[in-house]
């Protein structure tokens, strides 16, 4: 009990800190990265459509069009 | 054939909830098993009389709002309970003749102060994280609810776990863990609710037609999974007999308190802040009709939410056994997490850049962004009280008592109106809600309410932490314990009054709720499609 304590701990301090750091860094760069504002754009709009049905055969054309270049 | 498995499930198990009932060895389990059985029993009968009819096409091209509805009004409804509990066990504190003789052992303020806390932030928040969940994410899947009545199951089940858990304060069952304390029962079946609404979310994610997955799901999910995490680990319990309520956890000591603490102040990170910040993320927008300010910003605000939050909890267990470096690491990473909640409530707030005059003529809104104030004003609060230093004078007091309330009043409960007053016109298809003056009403009887409630608390805390460590010239302590009580008498007075006012608000609003419902006017303008952008 002591000793798995310790190895615990000590992982915890190391390579679990760094891991988790690392990770964490890694989502910032990831979410900075550049040529990702028009798709930010697009998810920032979701809201704003499909307000009162789901998407789905029944749609117009008009938002087919946008779900496909959406998915693009 | 799945109605008759169905038919069997929901019989056996009010037959042994029949027999578990006969054998009860206290009364808390006495009622939750006839509870159960009576749940069963309502249920098997609803199954009964669909059984071997022709089955109703499901609607595919509809989203399915009917749980959603449902959920809306238990908000409202438990909000209103939650309230009158909270402003009466305030009253008790302030005129203890309130405890009355007749009821002790039921109503007094150690069985009802649980009965509060529970009732507002489990029933009220939980049914308004419900309420949020199902609309969010269908709307921003642009897919209905996954799972057929699975989301009937979930909200049902939530309600039967409010009962039960109610019921156990009432009669005195708890296993003594804040925020946690309905026994082994409830804490099961509560376990098979969320994990049938794990699954519900992640099956309506699945199915999405968005190619992405909008950021109030992440806070959502994130909210869903990490409390089933949280709520297994701190519960494990063994029951003494699985005819009575009691059980015996199974860690002990400080490891048992630091999972307790890991788990109350996750359930603050998780429950009341992830969870509602998903509510932010789609509703300020909808409200103010433009995107959120910087998506980026929410991403980065959810994960560095996600890798500090878990670790904050030690900063409740300053000057205990727990190890030093422990609480200073909870110290530190509450300290850190002003970054994220700040630059949370700096998007919520500047989503409203170039619509700032929608704040003159929209209560609704106004609500929506001094939700967001308060959120900003307890996060701050916050951190600074996990400081060791300023937690030596703050801990065990009533300033702990008015930075929660500022929290649940300000943030989660300001954001659940705004909430509840945008759904209620689009759930029940009409064209606006009854009354515009009454949401103002509502608006500055809670502002007012929350202003009163924490200014007082700081006042009564402080005052109280100060006269706890002074000594005089000989090292004495200068006042007894009771001389503290004495002296916060006026405080409390003011914390009731404060609390009347919150209690109106939502009086009002379950009124003004139930008018738009029953008189608004229908909504008109059917769109045939939904608008583009």
């Amino acid at each position: 009990m002591e000793d798995s304590y310790s190895i615990m701990r000590i992982f915890a301090g190391s390579w679990g800190l760094v891991f988790m750091f690392t990770a964490f860094l890694a989502v910032i760069v990831f979410t900075l990265r550049p040529g990702s504002r028009s798709t930010h754009r697009d998810i920032a709009n979701i809201p704003f459509r499909h307000d009162d049905r789901p998407a789905g055969d029944t749609d117009t054309p008009e938002q087919t069009r946008q779900i496909k270049e959406a998915r693009q | 054939m799945l109605d008759y498995v169905k038919l069997l499930i929901l019989g056996l198990v009010a037959v042994c909830a029949a027999i578990a009932a006969n054998y009860a060895r206290d009364a808390a389990y006495l009622v939750h098993a006839l509870l159960i059985m009576s749940a069963a029993a309502i249920t098997f009968f609803y199954v009964l009389r669909s059984t071997g009819e022709p089955k109703r096409p499901v609607p595919v091209n509809q989203y399915m709002d009917g749980p959603v509805r449902a959920a809306a009004i238990a908000t409202a409804f438990w909000g209103v309970v939650g309230f009158a509990a909270g402003t009466f066990i305030a009253f008790q504190l302030a005129f203890p003749a309130l405890n009355f003789h007749w009821a002790d052992g039921y109503l007094n303020f150690g069985r009802l102060r649980p009965l509060h806390t529970s009732a507002v932030i489990f029933a009220f928040g939980g049914n308004a994280l419900l309420a949020a969940s199902f609309y969010i994410v269908q709307r921003t899947s642009a897919a209905r609810l996954w799972g057929g009545n699975l989301a009937w199951f979930v909200f049902w089940g939530y309600q039967l776990f409010i009962l039960m858990a109610a019921t156990g304060y009432l009669l005195g069952s708890t296993q003594g863990q804040e925020y946690a304390e309905p026994e082994w029962l409830t804490d099961l079946w509560l376990t098979i609710v969320w994990v049938a609404f794990l699954a519900l979310f992640m099956g309506t994610l699945m199915k999405r037609k968005e190619p992405h997955i909008y950021v109030a799901n992440w806070f959502l999910l994130s909210f869903i999974v990490t409390v089933a995490m949280l709520h297994v680990v701190n519960n494990l319990q063994i029951p003494v007999s699985i005819f009575g309520s009691r059980s015996v956890t199974v860690m002990s000591g400080v490891q048992n308190a630091m999972t307790q603490w890991w788990y109350g102040h996750n359930a603050v990170g998780f429950f009341l802040t992830a969870g509602f910040l998903g509510m932010m993320y789609y509703f300020i927008p909808k409200q103010a009709e433009r995107p959120v300010y910087s998506y980026k910003l929410s991403i980065i605000h959810f994960w560095a939410l996600i890798f500090l939050y878990i670790w904050a909890g030690p900063h409740h267990l300053h000057y205990t056994a727990l190890p030093d470096w422990a609480s200073t690491l909870g110290m530190v990473f509450s300290i850190v997490l002003w970054m994220p909640s700040w630059g949370g409530m700096i998007n919520g707030l500047m989503t409203l850049s170039g619509a700032w005059d929608k704040l003159r003529t929209d209560p609704i809104l106004r609500m929506m962004v001094t939700s967001v104030a308060f959120y900003g004003m307890s996060t701050f609060e916050g951190p600074m009280m996990s400081i060791r230093a300023v937690n030596s004078l703050s801990h065990y007091t009533d300033w702990t008592i008015g930075h929660v309330h500022s929290g649940a009043l300000g943030w989660n409960g300001m954001i659940t109106f705004g909430m509840l007053y945008y759904l209620f016109p689009k759930l029940w298809n009409k064209q606006r809600l009854y009354s515009l003056s009454a949401v103002s009403w509502h608006y500055w009887l809670a502002t007012i309410g929350i202003v009163l409630y924490a200014s007082s608390m700081w006042v009564s805390g402080i005052m109280e932490g100060l006269m706890w460590r002074e000594v005089d010239a000989q090292g004495f302590l200068v006042n007894s314990f009771a001389d503290t009580v004495a002296a916060k008498f006026p405080m409390y007075v003011v914390r009731g009054l404060g609390g009347v006012m919150y209690l109106t608000g939502g009086l009002i609003m379950a009124w003004n709720l139930y008018m738009t419902v029953r008189k608004g006017t229908v909504r008109r303008d059917m769109p045939a499609a939904a608008p583009a952008e």
